[in-house]
């Protein structure tokens, strides 16, 4: 299943507000299948924001943040049109990434 | 108290039926709705398309922090792919329905005069398949959830119009669907209207019952405990199961006509699916 | 209480903002957009505090984590519900009306790991912080912030209970 990242970034008051939704399974490591056996942990570990190449927010995540995460931050300054870089790394070593404009 | 109230509820609404023996689906619409609008005073018939969350202040509060970024969103993403990719024959999805499958959900179920069945949505989908030389998706959840999702959202907000036509194959549908709904079954003996009539908006465990009034309406959904998309076929399976009743098949006529019912008694509610439940 | 409103989820213009593609593993499958992967940044495992995720109690954790203790704080704000409504989504809003600001770590006490979640935060990044957790069942959730050095913490009970509805 591809990795998507969905970005809304919002600027308004002089600061913009960011928020996202990750597609991960974010399994605990505690759950069984339907055959009872225990899924493996896999989470997202570390997950940056970055606001034209700076970072804005490290986000360091255990496996009791929920599947598919959503999250929702602001920072000061940013304008329509600037670039809200996201990116995660996994404990498996998966990594995604993606872009999107302030509106 | 209220079981009393409830059973001379019940014995009101059917008078029509009674008297002619022939199906009214106006009266009972009238009776059905006018319930819900008599028991809970405070809440507009629009509002009953939020389920359980006119019930809990904490719920309403948790559902609309969730609601910010839809957890369905991948899924209607992945369901408008779904819906305007091109089959193998050159055509889409869009030739087989009116408007090219666009804000139409609203109207779903319908009966179909041809074969004299009642075509849920997900059903339409399938034939559309079929006809085009594909194989049927499973009912329940995954890729048929997500082209659901995708069509609905086209919908949002628009008036459920079920009607009934005056043909007996679709009166009888429509009863046999309305004989499923208050009927007990499983071992625990609960009908459909145990739970989503006469203790709708009370706590079940840590759930608060959703009303049967609206209930279709924000179908296909996200549901927390199933972390991906059911469609309303997957919540009656669940429902079943719940009251340890052997489910039906989801293209099963039982579940045809439940769905034709019970969409038909929200006729006049908008479309707000695809939703969000825990 | 407004009735009226039918959940609606944002204008789907505004969500139409996403992305450009995704990278990594997936780049097998979608081709990235040009540059899309290096103006993204990319996020190093190697700065995870693994050992503070692994802490099976509040002191291990906020030992391993900070390496000191908290002093309760009315500054530090939570919000999260009284029950919830399904513990593997637990709407959770934090925030701090202190001076600068470096991290803000949320615990769920009785869950198998004690650390949820933690953030580094920026000179000029708001403490405002929502997010969802899971909670294996009752459990006092705490927020800790560090600021200017010190560490400030407030707490609140969430109940989880099973859901009736199967």
């Amino acid at each position: 299943m591809a990795h998507q990242i969905l970005v809304h970034a919002m600027a308004a008051g002089g600061s913009t507000t960011v928020e996202a939704l990750v597609k991960h399974p974010m399994d605990s490591g505690f759950v069984k299948d339907k055959a009872g056996k225990l899924i493996p942990p896999h989470y997202i570990e570390v997950i940056e924001f970055t606001h034209n190449g700076k970072v804005v927010l490290t986000g360091f995540w255990g496996p009791a943040v929920s599947k598919n995460p959503f999250i929702k931050f602001a920072f000061k300054g940013g304008k329509s049109g600037d670039s809200i870089g996201v990116s995660w790394v996994d404990n498996k070593g998966e990594t995604a990434s993606t872009t999107a404009k302030i509106m | 108290m209220k079981f009393a109230y409830l059973a001379l509820a019940l014995l009101v609404m059917t008078p029509g039926a009674l008297a002619s023996n022939k199906p009214d689906p106006a009266s009972d619409l009238k009776a059905f709705q006018g319930y819900f609008l008599k028991r809970f005073p405070k809440i507009p018939l629009a509002a009953y398309v939020n389920g359980p969350y006119d019930f809990s202040k904490s719920e309403r509060a948790q559902w609309k922090q969730i609601m910010e970024f839809p957890p369905y969103q991948f899924a209607l993403d992945h369901g408008r792919k779904l819906f305007e990719a091109k089959f193998p024959n050159g055509k889409s999805y869009a030739a087989c329905f009116p408007h090219g499958g666009i804000g139409i959900a609203q109207n779903y179920p319908m009966f179909d005069p041809k074969t004299g069945r009642v075509v849920t949505l997900g059903i339409a989908v399938n034939r559309c398949r079929v006809a085009n030389g594909l194989g049927k998706l499973k009912l329940t959840t995954g890729p048929m959830a997500d082209i659901l999702a995708y069509m609905t959202d086209t919908s949002r907000g628009k008036t459920i119009d079920v009607t009934v036509p005056d043909n007996p194959k679709a009166l009888a549908a429509y009863q046999a669907g309305k004989q499923y709904f208050y009927s007990r079954r499983g071992q625990l003996n609960f009908s459909c209207a145990s739970c989503h009539v006469q203790a709708a908006g009370m706590h079940l465990r840590g759930n608060v019952l959703a009303p049967a009034l609206g209930i279709t309406a924000s179908f296909p959904l996200y549901r927390s405990k199933w972390g991906n998309m059911g469609t309303l076929v997957r919540r009656f399976i669940g429902c079943n199961k719940k009251v340890r009743s052997v489910p039906d098949k989801p293209d099963s006529a039982a579940y045809r006509d439940l769905a034709y019912f019970l969409t038909s008694m929200s006729d006049g509610l908008p479309i707000a699916g695809p939703g969000a439940r825990p | 209480m407004k009735h009226a409103d039918q959940s609606k989820p944002r204008s789907p213009r505004r969500r139409e903002v996403l992305a450009g593609a995704a990278a990594g593993t997936a780049a097998m499958l979608i081709p990235p957009v040009a540059s899309a992967a290096s103006d993204a940044g990319a996020a190093q495992a190697s700065i995870y505090p693994a050992r503070a995720f692994a802490q099976t109690s509040e002191a291990a954790a906020l030992q391993a984590m900070f390496g000191k203790t908290p002093a309760h704080s009315s500054e530090v704000r939570m919000s999260a519900p009284d029950i919830a409504e399904n513990g593997a989504v637990v709407p959770v809003a934090v925030d701090a009306n202190l001076p600068d600001v470096t991290t803000i770590a949320i615990m769920a006490i009785d869950n198998p790991f004690t650390m949820a979640a933690a953030y580094k935060i920026p000179a000029g990044t708001s403490t405002a912080i929502s997010s969802r957790i899971k909670l294996a069942k009752t459990t006092k959730v705490v927020t800790v912030v560090e600021s200017a050095g010190k560490l400030y913490s407030t707490s609140k009970q969430v109940k989880v209970t099973l859901g009736g509805c199967g």
